[in-house]
């Protein structure tokens, strides 16, 4: 089982050997980046590559280690008691599982488990995770059962930032960053998503794109999402090159620049830019 | 295996432990990374690194370890760059001719240069750290090199803020580490009385008194009520003077900004330098690319919020009083005017001050920022704070 790039993700070298350790050595693999560099798509990647089943654990800021491992809802058994419903004599019709006992139970193969956005959670949440992570186990209190891991799960887990991780998880984690595509890199992204689109336009484009990052001060600098949106919108919209050839960043807003800059006061700040040079080329 | 990595992470100040260790050894036996040293670069990256804050430092000490199997070109790479302002102090180097002598001795100024180029990476890492940055507080940051490499005298600048008309010395100023956890809680515990709880968002907690009375009201059948958690939801608007004279209280600063960090949902902090005038700046590292308008400040931040200043108020009368007083560019209106503004757009608000209170009537400026918070003004130390907590919470 290696994981390499598909036909529609362009993984780099560094990020093969990360995802083949923790995929050899059963370690989840932490995966930090700025917003839209594919994280969370990389789960899904991952789980196409290998030929896996995936699912995925979104985390919300109330969200809780307990409900990946399973809930037990005391309200409906009550509730049912009071109806006198059969189901009550047994507790276990009454525990849902979660995500990672969902993992934890796949057969024949293993599962991709996607733990998505971790810092969302509270402090303590990483740190409820640990045993569970480690040993691949848990024990119901409820029904007096250990539930143990038939397969180890690929464990994905990606983050923000928001929160600082405590050491002793990331000790069993591996650890990549995303670092923001190169040039080279963005054209063989682009190239999977858009195999037809005209090389010209793309590096039109990416002129456009790369010089509009470089401009300091922008609240949030569009990254590779945005990027394929935009591209998508252009070759939809099947502007001329020249729309975006004439125009430097600095002087005019290039088209359908919404795709792009997702803030108002970004794209204040380039209309002001190019007022600015305007008048200076005057 | 591999000894010499984990040796040279662990002195560069690298967290890694024998797990990491372990789990890289056991990669490299399964052949994870293959033979290339690329791959078993990738590999020990993605075992040993944890935080991409430390990818750079990881970095030039994989290229010390291993120099050698990849030639020199891979190593040129990861040599940091030096910031330009300290090569600026190195060629204020004072050399004695016995010394010019010794640097011959040494195999010349090349071998020296490279050295100096050397300790200085350290030094940049340590103090983004945070650790031994603020340990030097009280000189410039210059000043804190004056180290003695291989019997070398650096000239040392001395540290001239106390009682600057005009500071044009472009510094480097470090962000205040709001890592440390030494002694916070003894100041978590005191803004702990700044709580507000309030309850607010989704209804995610039982309320059990609704629930038992409604129960009771229909006749037995269970019904359930929920209500909101509780939240701390005082508004904290933190304003920290950074640089000059207030570098000999760095640490107690951090440790306040650690502290509210943890305490506070809602913080919003900032930095100025002296006084505050018609900008202020999130992050000193870019506070001369990323100035906010101290008049957006007024215009975002309601008149909830609780506004603290941090600063030691000592500062020539000028920058207080005058246009054009400030000590790093010239302001349109007096950093009083502008003082003036926040106090009234904030009606809670006080000053804290690191400085021994006995002190405070010996500085004219201490005096007349005393005066424009109506001797809201309270020295940085735990009794400070509960006063300085009490008169906010009125």
């Amino acid at each position: 089982m290696r994981f390499s790039s598909t036909d529609t993700y362009i993984a780099t070298e560094d990020l093969m050997v990360a995802v083949n350790a923790s995929v050899t050595l059963e370690r989840p693999l932490l995966i930090k980046g700025e917003p839209g560099t594919g994280k969370t798509v990389l789960a899904h990647e991952i789980a196409a590559s290998l030929k896996l089943p995936l699912l995925t654990w979104h985390i919300k800021s109330t969200t809780r280690a307990q409900h990946g491992l399973y809930e037990y809802d005391a309200v409906s058994r009550l509730r049912d008691s009071q109806l006198g419903d059969a189901k009550v004599k047994d507790i276990g019709n009454y525990i849902r599982k979660g995500r990672l006992w969902e993992a934890f139970e796949s057969a024949p193969g293993r599962t991709v488990l996607l733990i998505d956005e971790i810092d969302k959670a509270d402090i303590e949440f990483p740190n409820d995770l640990l045993l569970e992570l480690d040993r691949m186990e848990f024990y119901v209190y409820e029904t007096g059962v250990t539930i143990r891991a038939k397969n180890r799960p690929i464990v994905i887990i990606t983050s923000n930032n928001e929160k600082e991780l405590p050491d002793a998880f990331l000790r069993r984690c591996f650890f990549h960053y995303i670092r923001f595509p190169d040039r080279e890199t963005m054209e063989r992204i682009v190239a999977v998503h858009f195999p037809d689109v005209k090389k010209l336009l793309v590096r039109e484009a990416l002129n456009v794109f790369f010089e509009l990052r470089e401009i300091q001060g922008l609240k949030k600098r569009p990254s590779t999402s945005e990027l394929l949106d935009w591209i998508k919108l252009l070759v939809a919209d099947d502007l001329p090159i020249e729309a975006l050839r004439a125009k430097d960043v600095k002087t005019a807003l290039p088209p359908l620049y919404g795709a792009l800059l997702k803030n108002e006061q970004d794209v204040h700040m380039l209309e002001r830019l190019a007022f600015l040079s305007r008048r200076e080329g005057r | 295996m591999f000894f010499n990595l984990l040796d040279g992470l662990k002195k560069a100040g690298l967290p890694v432990s024998i797990t990491e260790y372990l789990a890289l050894i056991e990669a490299v036996e399964k052949g994870v990374a293959g033979y290339s040293i690329e791959d078993f670069y990738y590999l020990s990256r993605a075992a040993l690194v944890k935080d991409e804050r430390n990818l750079d430092r990881f970095d030039v000490v994989f290229g010390r370890v291993f120099k050698g199997l990849e030639g020199d070109a891979a190593l040129e790479g990861v040599l940091l760059d030096v910031p330009e302002e300290w090569l600026k102090a190195m060629s204020e180097l004072a050399l004695s001719d016995e010394d010019k002598a010794k640097i011959e001795a040494l195999g010349g100024w090349d071998k020296l240069m490279e050295t100096l180029r050397k300790r200085m990476e350290e030094q940049k890492e340590e103090h983004h750290g945070g650790s031994k940055w603020i340990g030097t507080g009280g000189t410039s940051p210059f000043g804190a090199y004056g180290y003695n490499p291989e019997g070398v005298r650096i000239g040392q600048k001395e540290s001239r803020h106390r009682r600057a008309v005009k500071v044009w010395d472009k510094r480097e100023f470090a962000n205040l580490d709001d890592t440390i956890e030494l002694g916070t809680r003894n100041i978590k515990m005191a803004l702990r009385k700044l709580r507000r709880f309030a309850r607010t968002g989704a209804a995610t907690e039982l309320d059990i008194e609704d629930t038992i009375r409604s129960t009771a009201h229909h006749a037995g059948l269970l019904d359930l009520k929920m209500v909101p958690e509780r939240h701390n939801a005082v508004k904290v608007l933190l304003l920290l003077d950074a640089g000059g004279s207030m570098d000999d209280h760095v640490s107690v600063c951090a440790e306040l900004f650690s502290a509210c960090r943890t305490e506070f949902k809602h913080l919003e902090a900032f930095y100025f330098h002296n006084c505050v005038y018609e900008g202020v700046w999130r992050d000193n590292r870019r506070r001369r690319t990323e100035k906010v308008s101290t008049q957006q400040l007024l215009n975002t931040y309601g008149a909830d919020y609780k506004l603290i200043f941090v600063g030691d108020a000592a500062m020539s009368p000028y920058e207080i009083a005058h246009p054009g007083g400030a000590v790093e560019h010239w302001n349109e209106e007096s950093g009083e005017t502008w003082l003036t503004r926040c106090l009234t757009a904030w009606p809670h608000a006080v000053w804290l001050n690191p400085m021994p209170q006995p002190q405070w009537p010996y500085t004219q400026s201490i005096g007349m920022v005393r005066k424009l918070l109506d001797q809201r003004m309270y020295p940085l130390t735990l009794a400070g704070l509960d006063s300085a907590i009490s008169e906010l919470s009125h």
